[in-house]
């Protein structure tokens, strides 16, 4: 991974993925949680999906339970990419 | 007494455009929706009804029912929700495979991309009861919910079900009907292999050109109520499902008994059911395929069935107008036949010209005719039969009768 990725980086890329699921992402934070995007357990294997492809981080479902804001998986993302 | 089943709200999704009124104006008009050899729904757009979510989350099957469904929920005044404590109502959809295009796409993926690339939603999407559990979770719809799956007879099998299901108390309505989106690569290198679809891509019924039926895709969604509840609420009453009848060949995984003899057990039990006579009924909607064995048996199951009547009563095949709907035939021409029975009229078989040794029926050609009421009181709300028979040799028949 070049180390030229950014947390706003892989922030996007879980908006833009969310977006796409349905999910109103108009006033999104870090802070917002997945329950309060009306983000459930099937959306995040997908955005697990789209992270592995985009960064080759592997979100197992181990990890998933621990995953309860956008901020978190964004630190998870950039604690396997450094 | 037996509780009587009445319908109170249709919607369809068809190849003649969205809208159960639309289906019964355009083909009362002669208009065809088959294209290029397809009956596609060319007009529906799933934004129309789904949030972008719920669209990600159904197959295009489950589409096409949640937009039939919105429209006969609102056609019985259920806009608001359903006048029934939820676990009073029920849903029973029928389709004969499912997600059909999840099931590609998603093996598409496994084969090209390896198993982690297989979307989590495959199953949720695909499986043959996503659909009536689409509706359920739009809608509330709390009481008994299931698919029902037996091929081109599902639509008619999940009418005859919840009707059953109000009859036995366990419900008070049920949203029901059918629905299929097979319009796909294997879909269609599988039933051709099959030699079931016509290559000229003509859908004519009867006619003794036909050579296999066209395909096509759509749902129709009907909402049934006891007559007691809603004649309490003051509903508009549509029409009323009379009688029920099913059987099964156990003759051939895809040939029909070429005598019709499950067929026209079927048509013999729907009657029984409604406690009419051959001669009471006004209309038949045929199951029609345009296949050479379908139309010959169908033919025979009515001659058997009816007797004399079957050369005097009107017989027409929706799927003249729209093609083949599968799972969703038997629900669209349930529609279409409560429809029809309203206005008392029969539509036509469009493309019927010629006909074939030893199918003599009146196939109602060229244009629409008046039905003629059997010599009955103009009051007396009009009958008909509505048949669909499936792969496996599952025979479903309907006796509908119109608004009084």
């Amino acid at each position: 991974m070049p180390a030229t990725i950014t947390s706003n980086q892989i922030e996007q890329t879980i908006v833009d993925a969310l977006t796409r699921f349905g999910a109103n992402t108009t006033h999104l934070t870090p802070e917002t949680t997945f329950e309060q995007l009306d983000v459930d357990s099937l959306d995040l294997v997908e955005l697990a999906a789209v992270i592995e492809d985009e960064y080759a981080v592997t979100i197992e479902n181990s990890d998933m339970a621990q995953l309860r804001s956008v901020g978190d998986v964004v630190e998870l993302v950039v604690a396997r990419t450094s | 007494m037996r509780r009587r089943v009445v319908i109170t709200g249709v919607g369809a999704v068809t190849p003649l455009g969205v809208g159960a009124r639309t289906l019964h104006e355009r083909w009362l008009a002669g208009q065809c929706g088959i294209e290029e050899g397809v009956g596609r729904c060319a007009d529906f757009d799933p934004t129309v009804v789904l949030s972008a979510k719920e669209a990600r989350r159904t197959d295009r099957f489950a589409q096409l029912a949640l937009a039939a469904c919105q429209e006969a929920l609102d056609d019985a005044g259920w806009g608001d929700g359903a006048p029934y404590e939820a676990e009073d109502v029920g849903c029973v959809l029928g389709t004969g495979i499912g997600g059909m295009a999840t099931f590609e796409d998603s093996h598409a993926a496994l084969r090209d991309r390896g198993a982690r690339a297989v979307p989590p939603l495959s199953i949720p999407l695909l499986m043959a009861n996503a659909g009536a559990a689409a509706l359920s979770m739009r809608y509330g719809l709390r009481g008994q919910v299931y698919g029902i799956v037996s091929a081109c007879a599902a639509g008619t099998h999940a009418i005859g079900a919840a009707v059953r299901m109000i009859q036995a108390g366990d419900a008070e309505a049920v949203v029901t009907g059918g629905a299929e989106a097979t319009l796909t690569p294997f879909a269609a290198a599988a039933f051709a292999a099959l030699d079931a679809t016509s290559t000229a891509g003509i859908s004519r019924p009867f006619d003794a050109r036909r050579d296999g039926f066209v395909m096509g895709e759509g749902a129709g969604v009907l909402v049934l109520e006891a007559a007691d509840r809603a004649l309490e609420r003051g509903a508009r009453i549509l029409g009323e499902v009379l009688g029920y009848g099913a059987t099964s060949d156990a003759h051939h995984i895809t040939a029909p008994d070429p005598e019709g003899r499950g067929a026209a057990a079927a048509i013999r039990r729907a009657l029984r059911d409604a406690q009419l006579n051959p001669q009471d009924v006004d209309y038949v909607n045929a199951h029609g395929t345009s296949t050479p064995l379908n139309d010959r048996s169908e033919t025979n199951a009515l001659k058997a069935a009816l007797g004399e009547h079957a050369t005097r009563v009107p017989v027409s095949s929706t799927k003249s107008a729209i093609g083949h709907l599968l799972g969703a035939a038997g629900a669209v021409e349930a529609v279409a036949t409560t429809l029809a029975l309203r206005d008392r009229i029969a539509p036509p078989t469009l493309g019927y010209e010629e006909p074939d040794e030893g199918l003599d029926l009146d196939y109602v050609p060229d244009s629409p005719r008046p039905l003629r009421g059997n010599g009955r009181a103009g009051s007396h709300p009009a009958v008909g039969l509505s048949n669909s028979f499936g792969f496996g040799g599952h025979n479903a028949v309907l006796c509908l009768g119109g608004a009084r």
